[in-house]
């Protein structure tokens, strides 16, 4: 390999860092409008009537919409459309969107947006998922078949009340995970281009220009066709963009009425009311060993809390139970997962979409049964680890499994034998592991088609420019992409453009979620590179006598393999390919294989073709006299299955457990009685500062997945997971309590001191 | 984003300018740091704001002849902090300066407009819209207290963290308006009413700030509380000066704390508990617990009140036993 693996600086960094990157907000228009949307103040409410005169009459503004010029209701999950882009009859949380103003700058937009009147009557609202439930509860959607559920799953494998009969310890524990946002610094921002040729063009900050593509077409009533949806680079998304707001749509629909552009930035504040953020769950876990530490079998039960909306709801469902059936191997697994509507922001993917949560709750049940046991918890997971090729007892196919040599780099690092137990009081080292999906193996719409697809152009000139469906949204695809066509046409990176996040020019990709896009995108874009190589190499051997595999492309050069002294400028090289076979270009595309998963029903979800593994050990100290948590160091070793570019998955690994850490330490999206976000703000909202973060060890691991580009697997979301359990089982570790709910803020920690000490 | 409300906005090059245009009407605006967010939030509508950016002679740090320090009201934190003098001899105020928000807010945040900030409030320092969605408060336009609902006054929370060291180091303030110059102690510009907790009169200038040198032996220290490492307001600020005898003895000491209600909370009835006693541990626990018994945290700050309340004497205790070894 000549480029996979080198470490290299990203190509865009420098543009990010010194501000030259042009975010969707830099863009502007001639006649562009701006708009703001109108949101309702109430957890509950229906609406009498909206009167906008006041806000027409102001000089200025130049259209409004309400939910009555979009009657179509919509949602990313094909099953689950129950949401308008703007609310038709009630809104159902504080800051749901109402109503849109068109204006021709933002003060203005501002102003005229506070002058519709709209008539409320407020409705019983409801926030807490568990009396959701309840038969006298308000009911937020007509349409549920059964009271406020949106998604109830109960899955069951092998013989589980069996296994705990054989156990000789259980664990087992109350969990709850509080909900937490994705707090990107860029908002979402959309403008919506309609021309007088019938084309509307929305620029978003989407992570999912494709979804959001389909989308417009459903609510606007537009052929998709006449539909271009263009994804500038992000300022991060973590999950948060990746479905459609109510902003595409009033953007894209006030600029068909108007016939003008027309920009909708959302405030901070309009941010955490979009939310679709982490889950609050309530989890009741339970795992059985035998006496020599041998899991037999784990039973969960989990409420989610699922705010207004449905969002990606009925895949969290899954997921909260389907992942977690690895590392460690299980005899038998029962879950019982139930998402509920209640009056909140509608939760939905952040970054480890689902699974972050109950992973607490079952990496933290582990640790207590270590101590049960006597054993040590990273030798605890040693003794069941999943066997390599194996099944899950849910039947996922898990190929590369670098999970022990993740535990053995932590446990090295960390000086964990050292440590672990050894620590003086108020110090300690905790340990967890995790697994994640290379990308979800189903499209979000039943389809046949390609996951992703890859175009490739080759010019004369030397230069490749890659044309792809993906999303950059700085966790560098694009770069990815890049490295792929570097080394296998030996071109510098100089000469390779990328060209992605454009419906009208890239072939379709799903999205950047799932962490989907190295595996489906690198080998859509690995075949379509394979392909020129082929006809750049039988090119050059046609002319050289030789045979085509002794040609080899690199360095800028084609070169012959057994004597490399004999070379041409690989410039060179392509013309000779396009003398002989015509213009060059190639197409890749990526289908998942279909025989991973299982055949019973939701089965499919959960399902990847490839897993990445995490252990983590977290060391923190504890005032136990203020229980303020340090936590000092997190060590992350993640298998990857191969680093395709070092550099940004170091960047992705401590990136995760920077983000896993804050949710643990200090984050809470928390909300009032009258359904009002505690402080929608990122001086209220508490991500910790560059002060506050811990040392961050990022360990690669390196098991080389046979389905993976060059053997490479996930990395952005992976490894979150174990920092939350990692730095719980430190906590443990450090002063002798447990902290089964987050955040482990001061006052629970000292809460939970005091409660201890009295016992 | 959040938009700005239209404002006029007068720059005077002097003090005599400064409140003349103050005279007239209008809100002073130094570093803005405050104020801009506080403007974006729709907290304040002034239609005229005076600037006192070119006012030079309100920037600056000296030490006068009998030893106290002297600060221009337009200095900025991160100069205060980094000044020699202050950090030898007034360290706990350049603590307090160093410890404010962020680098950039430090560089254009002045120590006038940390003395002035607002009051803060959990229910307050919100969106228009959110205040709205609520109702509005004692604090605004409303007739309510959302932190305690039977009361009458605002409990919006002192938020900034110098004057608490000012204060614990007699600091007095010298006010300006068109009609004349007063000056009095820092302690005294505050009242507790968070909607109105300034006792400037609205032409008034704070043109400087006077530290006395404290005595020989005497020590300080500024201790903030808060959930970050940067940016974040106080959860708890206190700032304790210590002066102790030849012998060891406390002479005197003194506790201030803020971020409870809305002024700083001298924290009284020390010297009767501590004085001519030696430092040791049950005069530190004795004054840690006075301070526990005389402050209060309330529901103004989204931090639990009780753990503020618990805290505050671990952090007292901690602080007079570093101060003391």
């Amino acid at each position: 390999m000549n480029v996979v693996g080198k470490r290299r600086p990203r190509t865009d960094s420098a543009d990010r860092v010194t501000g030259r990157t042009r975010f969707v907000d830099d863009l502007t228009f001639p006649g562009m409008l701006h708009a703001k949307i109108v949101r309702s103040p109430h957890p509950h409410a229906r609406i009498v009537s909206i009167d906008a005169s006041r806000a027409l009459a102001l000089p200025g503004v130049h259209a409004v919409v309400t939910g009555k010029d979009m009657p179509v209701r919509y949602g990313i999950i094909p099953w689950t459309h129950d949401e308008y882009p703007l609310a038709l009859e009630r809104a159902l949380y504080v800051g749901d969107a109402v109503a849109a103003v068109a204006a021709i700058d933002e003060a203005t937009a501002t102003r005229a947006a506070r002058l519709v009147d709209v008539t409320w009557e407020p409705l019983p609202h409801v926030l807490d998922p568990e009396e959701a439930l309840a038969k006298d509860a308000p009911k937020l959607h007509d349409e549920a078949r059964h009271g406020n559920v949106t998604k109830h799953v109960e899955l069951v494998f092998g013989d589980v009340d069996a296994s705990f009969a054989r156990a000789d310890v259980v664990a087992e524990g109350e969990y709850f995970f509080a909900g937490s946002t994705h707090a990107a610094l860029e908002p979402h921002c959309a403008i919506g281009v309609w021309e007088p040729t019938g084309v509307l063009t929305v620029y978003s900050t989407t992570q999912v220009p494709h979804y959001l593509h389909r989308e417009l077409a459903h609510v606007l009533s537009l052929g998709a066709d006449r539909i271009r949806v263009v994804q500038p680079p992000l300022g991060g998304a973590f999950g948060g963009k990746s479905e459609p707001f109510d902003l595409e749509f009033c953007a894209a629909k006030l600029a068909m009425v108007t016939g003008r552009p027309v920009k909708i930035l959302y405030t901070r504040e309009e941010v955490f009311y979009a939310h679709r953020g982490r889950h609050p769950m309530k989890m009741h876990m339970k795992l059985g060993a035998t006496r020599d530490g041998r899991l037999t079998g784990c039973d969960a039960r989990t409420l989610i809390d699922g705010g207004a909306y449905a969002s990606f709801g009925l895949v969290t469902t899954y997921y909260s139970g389907q992942l977690l059936t690895a590392p460690l191997a299980l005899e038998a697994y029962r879950f019982q997962s139930t998402r509920v509507y209640t009056n909140k922001p509608a939760c939905g993917p952040k970054r480890g979409h689902g699974s972050v949560q109950p992973r607490f709750a079952f990496e933290v049940t582990v640790d207590k049964l270590a101590e049960k046991l006597g054993v040590d918890p990273i030798d605890l997971r040693r003794r069941n680890l999943l066997a390599p090729g194996a099944r899950t007892v849910n039947e996922l196919l898990v190929r590369s499994n670098g999970f022990a040599e993740c535990l053995r780099r932590v446990e090295e690092a960390s000086g964990w034998r050292d440590k672990f137990r050894k620590l003086p009081f108020g110090r300690g080292v905790g340990v967890a592991g995790s697994f994640y999906i290379s990308g979800t193996n189903y499209p979000i719409y039943p389809n046949e088609m390609p996951q992703s697809g890859v175009q490739l152009k080759v010019d004369r000139s030397g230069r490749v420019t890659v044309f792809a469906g993906t999303s950059e949204i700085g966790q560098g695809s694009d770069a990815m992409l890049a490295v792929i066509v570097c080394e296998e046409l030996g071109v510098p990176a100089e000469s390779v453009r990328v060209v992605t996040g454009d419906t009208d020019l890239g072939p379709v990709d799903l999205g950047a979620y799932s962490s989907r896009i190295t595996m489906m995108a690198g080998n859509a874009c690995l075949q379509a590179a394979r392909a020129i190589a082929d006809q750049v190499r039988a090119a050059v051997a046609k002319r050289w006598e030789c045979a085509p595999g002794d040609v080899v492309l690199a360095a800028g050069q084609a070169m012959l393999r057994e004597d490399t002294a004999r070379q041409i400028p690989i410039a060179e090289a392509f013309q000779w390919a396009e003398t002989d076979g015509g213009t060059l270009g190639a197409v890749g595309s990526y289908r998942s294989p279909k025989d991973v998963h299982g055949e019973y029903r939701g089965g499919t979800i959960g399902a990847s073709p490839a897993y990445s593994f995490t252990a983590h050990v977290a060391e923190v100290e504890v005032d136990a006299e203020t229980g303020e948590v340090k936590v000092e160091h997190l060590w992350i070793a993640h298998d990857c299955g191969r680093a395709l570019s070092p550099v940004i998955v170091e960047g992705q690994l401590e990136g995760g457990a920077y983000m896993g850490f804050a949710e643990a330490i200090f984050e809470q999206h928390d909300f009032r009685p009258s359904g009002l976000h505690r402080g929608p703000s990122l001086l209220d909202y508490r991500i910790p500062t560059s002060l506050d973060v811990p040392e961050l060890h990022a360990l690669i691991v390196e098991s080389s997945d046979p389905e993976g580009p060059y053997g490479a697997k996930e990395a952005g979301e992976g490894p979150l997971h174990p920092s939350i359990p990692a730095i719980a089982n430190a906590i443990h570790d450090a002063v002798g309590i447990r902290l089964d709910a987050l955040p482990f803020s001061p006052s629970r920690v000292l809460a939970t001191l005091q409660e201890e000490r009295r016992c | 984003m959040l938009t700005m409300p239209p404002f006029a906005v007068v720059r005077p090059r002097s003090v005599d300018e400064a409140v003349d245009a103050l005279a007239q009407g209008g809100r002073l605006v130094a570093g803005g740091t405050d104020l801009v967010p506080n403007l974006k939030r729709g907290l304040l509508d002034p239609k005229r704001l005076v600037s006192l950016r070119r006012v030079a002679a309100l920037r600056g740090v000296h030490t006068e002849e009998g030893g106290a320090l002297v600060v221009g009201a337009g200095t900025t934190l991160v100069d205060l902090a980094a000044d020699t003098r202050v950090r030898e001899t007034w360290s706990a105020l350049a603590r307090a300066a160093e410890v404010v928000a962020s680098p950039p807010i430090r560089n254009v945040a002045t120590l006038g407009g940390n003395v002035c900030l607002d009051t803060r409030c959990a229910y307050y320092d919100q969106t228009d819209f959110w205040r709205g969605a609520l109702g509005h408060c004692l604090k605004t336009c409303g007739d309510v207290c959302h932190v305690v609902p039977s009361g009458k006054r605002c409990v919006a929370a002192f938020s900034a963290d110098t004057p608490p060291v000012l204060i614990a180091y007699g600091a007095t303030a010298t006010l300006v308006s068109a009609r004349g110059s007063r000056t009095v102690p820092v302690a005294e510009l505050y009242v507790a009413d968070g909607a109105r907790h300034l006792a400037l009169d609205p032409d008034e200038l704070l043109t400087e700030v006077r530290v006395p040198r404290p005595g020989p032996g005497a020590r300080a220290a500024y201790v903030k509380v808060r959930s970050r490492a940067a940016i974040d307001f106080p959860a708890l600020s206190i700032a304790l000066v210590l002066a102790r005898a030849g012998d060891g003895a406390v002479s005197d000491v003194s506790v201030v704390v803020g971020a409870l209600g809305a002024k700083p909370r001298v924290v009284d009835g020390l010297a009767a508990i501590a004085a001519g006693r030696p430092l040791d541990e049950a005069t530190i626990g004795a004054i840690a617990e006075r301070a526990r018994a005389a402050c209060h945290p309330l529901g103004n700050i989204d931090i639990d009140a009780d753990w503020r309340r618990a805290v505050l004497a671990v952090q007292v205790r901690r602080a007079l036993a570093t101060l003391g070894a």
